[in-house]
């Protein structure tokens, strides 16, 4: 499906990540948010109620973040793409909504502009310490997916894959930004419309009295109807079976659960996306994503200057976490450090994936700003030292 | 190249910055990163646009050690001259900035942005006096370049005002050097 001309403002942009978020979103065809304005979040929703009368759609600023990560979900069932817009404060209080959304298999899309935490933190000042949360967050066993921006460009591209990811897999996506992508002004390449692939969402095609809310495709994942349009719906957050009719027992909650997390681990393969910089020969590589992945190509090429043989995976879908990739490396370099503006979170997925075959260092930072590339050189010096041992974290 | 444009809110540095930044990624066939920083008020507080402009992609996005610092008001001149870069260039509002403390081996120039704006017709396009002013002084990018950000940038029917505003700066830079 091709991206409706309404919502694409085709062209070159000098636009900060915020801003380039909002017109990803408008361009993936999202059509409604109900948000709580929270810095430094707030120009994404600012943007989309300007927008969005023009566009056709709807904005509504809700009481509080609780409703806003659940009138999404009305909206999309009534058939529209639908997305949320927050930071950390708020992303709190919406944990028990992504929950519901895995559950009810709710495609939509909830933006964390990450801000320093915990509670109400560093408002205006960067950070990724979301990141476990993100996919831990809620109570119960699911998955979900979530991607990280490094750029406004990718603020564009990813809202786009983001919502992409939401109807495939039929999951809340994650768009995990950070205040300093957010806020950053770059060139943003809007292309045109026919130019933008969309996923379109799966609707049934049975006749409406043969419909199931949860009857699985062979991928595990089960189509949508709209409401009114005659097939019985039943949206349920107990543990239910594939009418939706809510069965409490260990067999229903395996058969349900386990299709949860199986439509997402089933389908990893088709889901990561990573780049890799001067990885061949790499006896330390950085393990990176956001914002912090570009001082950390900027800590690898200090480190090839210095005859260090450096090299950089930066996570793009940081949720699913890309296991295999993790665990071919272990096998062909000596260390990794994780570069990441937290005291260790992701560094964590590392060293579950190394095996121990890997020296599995962090390069933390408390947020407020970036890294300098310096200190994550650093961090690349004592991986190859031979005093340095497995999963040694100094802050 | 690292240039800082700091001043008061409601001056319009952060514009100013903006349309450079768009002037070097849009038109000018080079890479821009701005980040801001700014005081909690909305008005009134320190504010600062910086801009990094280059041949190649941009990877730290913050300033380091900023080869041109323009400051439109005491309280931006105080806090970041001791940033700027050795050698570097100072540009002042001279009626809205005294040289005090006294700054060490830096290129200095001055503008009365203010007056100039005024002339023009109005006191808020001291912002794109400003630019013009940069432009002329540092020659980073083409005059054409930075005009067409200028009239994508501001509202329609104040372009004329604008474009005789960032003239009027450039034209004074180019007396100022020579």
């Amino acid at each position: 499906m091709k991206a409706d001309t309404k919502g694409v403002l085709t062209g070159l942009h000098f636009m900060d990540g915020d801003h380039s978020c909002c017109e990803g979103l408008l361009a993936a065809g999202c059509r409604f948010i109900g948000g709580y304005p929270i810095t430094p979040s707030t120009e994404v929703v600012e943007r989309f109620a300007e927008r969005i009368p023009k566009v056709g759609g709807v904005f509504i600023q809700m009481e509080d973040e609780i409703a806003s990560s659940i009138v999404i979900q009305g909206a999309v069932w009534a058939g529209l793409k639908a997305a949320t817009v927050t930071s950390g404060p708020g992303f709190s209080l919406m944990m028990e909504h992504i929950g519901l959304a895995a559950m009810t298999e709710t495609p939509c899309v909830f933006v964390n502009v990450q801000r320093g935490g915990p509670s109400t933190g560093l408002p205006t000042l960067p950070a990724q310490s979301d990141m476990m949360q993100a996919k831990w967050g809620s109570h119960g066993d699911y998955e979900i997916i979530a991607v990280s921006p490094n750029s406004p460009q990718e603020c564009f591209d990813f809202a786009i894959l983001a919502f992409n990811y939401a109807e495939q897999y039929r999951v809340p996506v994650m768009l995990m930004m950070d205040e300093c992508v957010g806020h950053m002004y770059e060139r943003v390449k809007i292309p045109s419309a026919d130019e933008i692939e969309l996923v379109e969402r799966r609707w049934a095609t049975c006749a409406a009295g043969e419909y199931l809310t949860y009857k699985p495709d062979a991928d595990l994942v089960p189509r949508m109807a709209k409401a009114g349009d005659g097939c019985r719906i039943l949206v349920e957050s107990l543990t239910h079976d594939e009418r939706g009719y809510p069965v409490i027992t260990p067999q229903a909650q395996k058969k349900l659960v386990s299709r949860l997390v199986n439509k997402i681990k089933n389908n990893a393969h088709k889901i990561y996306k990573y780049e890799e910089y001067k990885i061949e020969d790499a006896e330390v590589i950085v393990v990176s994503y956001g914002i912090t992945s570009r001082v950390a190509f900027k800590a690898v090429e200090l480190a090839r200057q210095k005859g260090i043989k450096a090299g950089l995976l930066r996570l793009i879908v940081v949720w699913p976490f890309p296991e295999k990739k993790i665990e071919e490396l272990a096998a062909k370099t000596k260390a990794f450090v994780t570069a990441e503006m937290n005291l260790g979170q992701i560094v964590l997925e590392v060293e579950r994936c190394a095996h121990g075959k890997a020296k599995t260092l962090l390069a933390g930072h408390a947020g407020g700003t970036v890294h300098r590339p310096e200190e994550i050189l650093e961090v690349i010096e004592k991986a190859i030292s031979p005093n340095s041992s497995v999963g040694i974290w100094e802050l | 190249m690292e240039i800082r444009i700091a001043g008061f809110g409601g001056q319009g540095v952060m514009l100013a910055g903006n349309i450079l930044g768009k002037a070097a990624s849009i038109y000018g066939n080079k890479y821009a990163t701005m980040t801001q920083s700014f005081g909690p008020e909305a008005r009134g507080g320190y504010a600062s646009s910086c801009l990094i402009i280059s041949d190649e992609k941009i990877l730290y996005p913050y300033l380091t050690k900023p080869d041109i610092l323009v400051s439109m008001s005491q309280e931006a001149y105080t806090r970041y001259i001791n940033d700027l870069k050795e050698g570097g260039t100072l540009i002042i509002e001279e009626e809205l900035v005294k040289l005090e403390p006294e700054p060490k081996n830096v290129k200095i120039f001055k503008a009365p942005a203010t007056r100039i704006a005024e002339q023009v017709g109005k006191k808020v396009v001291l912002n794109i006096v400003m630019v013009g002013f940069i432009a002329g002084i540092t020659k980073i990018l083409d005059k054409e370049v930075v005009l067409k950000a200028i009239l994508d940038t501001v509202p329609k029917g104040t372009e004329d005002m604008n474009k005789k505003a960032f003239e009027s700066g450039y034209e004074y830079a180019v007396k100022n050097l020579s």
